[in-house]
């Protein structure tokens, strides 16, 4: 199928792109991998009457750490996290979840910032920046600002960021020592999106008790979603079984799954359960140094 | 709107430059103005991959691209493979262990291998696997695919062959 007619545009710098967005507002669309935003145009779920291209803006591809962050940015692709050895060393719940997006095909296209902003519940990466308490770093023609991951989602394909404004980059905390993550995703066979995705991410205090923890769930609400009430069930606890297990009870009730040819809603909501138990179990594994 | 753009993208290693509308897929601009019908069309979703080249070296969807996204590029389509009549070992593996049926998916597996043995040139099954599993085949439950991926890598290792599978089709 056809997508509907557009003007072109190719910024040559960020500049130029802020300032293209600023003119066409609603009217323009961002184009990262084109891997949602292409196949929406073709069923014409989307016709914008202007398309700004990102890619080569050199600008968006930083992926370093600086700071204290880890900086991802919009235009990383998913496969650059798959292959990336800093990713499988220090932020496992990255090197997990980019393994497991789409296919290999999909994965040299798509990016990071493009999938966020798309804001799909079944999308993995929302859950994995949801569980890293992750910021990204968003701009204007006349401004910039940081929007923390918990106030970026509204609703399905919905962000709250205005029609001006770009994502740059994503920065999650950068990794220090007994830290570990995990991300456990359920799919009909390679390739798909998820039936339920669990995101996991914890830091053990000095005395071994958890002392941070966030929780991301795939697949079974309206958005991405933070399991609450779970991460405050395992915080300051030593994350042992029971408490891994009563966590994975509290994220499946706090789940809102709907029924459809992945599953019943029951179905899902107990998968959530079980994920969300084997994603902390190895999240504390590898924050204990034991895998 | 609907005005044109002109682009200049190298194909197969041979600049070609041409009008399109920004709307144009890539897979459009190769199959429907180039007359390259490697690239095949096998879903509207995005899924099956039939419609695999590579870009820069690396394997993407062509319908899932605007051609004139592909300004300035390196493009390889299957019929870039070949070079001087002499089939990539790639090709002729999957003429000995039979790896196509039909052929619909057969450009998007071949070039899905040449690109894994391009950066991997001894890949265990698992990688392989993997790595065609953006390529749907209808037909041969894939047993046959995985062999021939697996005789073109011990083939470009025996003969000197892996300069070529390592350049992108475009510069061999
Ligand atoms: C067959 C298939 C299977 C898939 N399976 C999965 C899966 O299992 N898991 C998963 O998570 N995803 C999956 N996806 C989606 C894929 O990961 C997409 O790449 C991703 O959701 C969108 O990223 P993109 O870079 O392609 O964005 P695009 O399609 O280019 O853009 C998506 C949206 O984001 C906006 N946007 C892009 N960049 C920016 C920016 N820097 N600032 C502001 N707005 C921006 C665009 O305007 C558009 O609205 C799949 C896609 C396909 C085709
Ligand atoms: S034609 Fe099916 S993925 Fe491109
Ligand atoms: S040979 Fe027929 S689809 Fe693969």
């Amino acid at each position: 199928m056809i997508p509907a007619a557009f003007d072109y545009h190719r910024p040559a710098s960020l500049a130029d792109a802020l300032s293209v967005l600023d003119e066409l507002g609603w009217d323009a669309k961002l184009l990262a991998g084109g891997q949602s935003l292409i196949p929406a145009m073709r069923f014409r779920l989307a016709e914008p009457t202007a398309i700004v291209d990102l890619n080569g803006l050199a600008e968006l591809e930083r992926f370093e750490e600086a700071d204290g962050y880890l900086h991802i940015g919009a235009l990383v692709r998913h496969a650059t996290i798959a292959d990336s050895g800093l990713a499988r060393e220090r932020y496992p719940l990255l090197a997990d979840a980019a393994a497991v997006i789409a296919d290999p095909l999909v994965r040299n296209r798509g990016t990071v910032g493009g999938s966020l902003i798309h804001a799909d519940p079944a999308g993995d990466w929302g859950s994995v920046m949801l569980a890293y308490r992750a910021e990204l770093a968003v701009r204007r023609v006349d401004g910039d600002r940081i929007v923390p991951i918990d106030e970026l989602f509204v609703t399905t394909f919905m962000t709250s960021l205005e029609p001006s404004e770009l994502v740059t980059s994503v920065r999650i905390p950068a990794a220090g020592t007994g830290q570990g993550g995990a991300y456990e995703k359920l799919e009909r066979k390679v390739g798909d999106f998820a039936t339920v995705g669990v995101a996991a991410q914890i830091a053990l205090a000095p005395d071994g008790t958890v002392g941070a923890v966030g929780i991301g769930l795939t697949a079974v609400g309206a958005t991405n979603l933070r399991a609450a009430a779970a991460e405050q069930e395992l915080l300051g606890s030593s994350a042992d079984e029971a408490a891994i297990a009563s966590a994975a009870a509290r994220a499946a009730a706090e789940s809102n799954p709907s029924a459809d040819g992945r599953g019943s809603e029951e179905y899902k909501r107990d998968m959530v359960r079980v994920l969300t138990a084997r994603a902390l179990r190895r999240s504390v594994e590898r924050a204990r140094g034991t895998v | 709107m609907a005005t044109t753009t002109s682009i200049a993208v190298t194909v197969n290693g041979t600049e070609r430059s041409a009008q399109v509308e920004p709307r144009m897929l890539l897979v459009h601009f190769l199959r429907d103005e180039l007359g390259l019908t490697g690239p095949h069309i096998g879903c509207d979703t995005s899924h099956c991959g039939a419609c695999t080249i590579l870009l820069n070296g690396v394997p993407i969807k062509s319908c899932t691209m605007f051609a004139v996204q592909a300004d300035g590029q390196s493009i390889t389509t299957v019929e870039g493979l070949t070079r001087n009549g002499d089939l990539h070992p790639v090709q002729d593996a999957f003429k000995e262990d039979h790896g196509l049926q039909c052929g619909y998916c057969t450009p998007g597996m071949m070039l899905a291998g040449a690109a894994l043995l391009a950066s991997n040139s001894d890949p265990s099954e698992t990688e392989i696997r993997m790595a065609i599993s953006g390529n749907l085949c209808r037909c041969t439950g894939y047993q046959n695919i995985v062999k021939a991926i697996q005789r073109a890598s011990r083939a470009m290792a025996g003969n000197g062959a892996p300069e070529r599978g390592k350049t992108e089709g475009g510069e061999a």
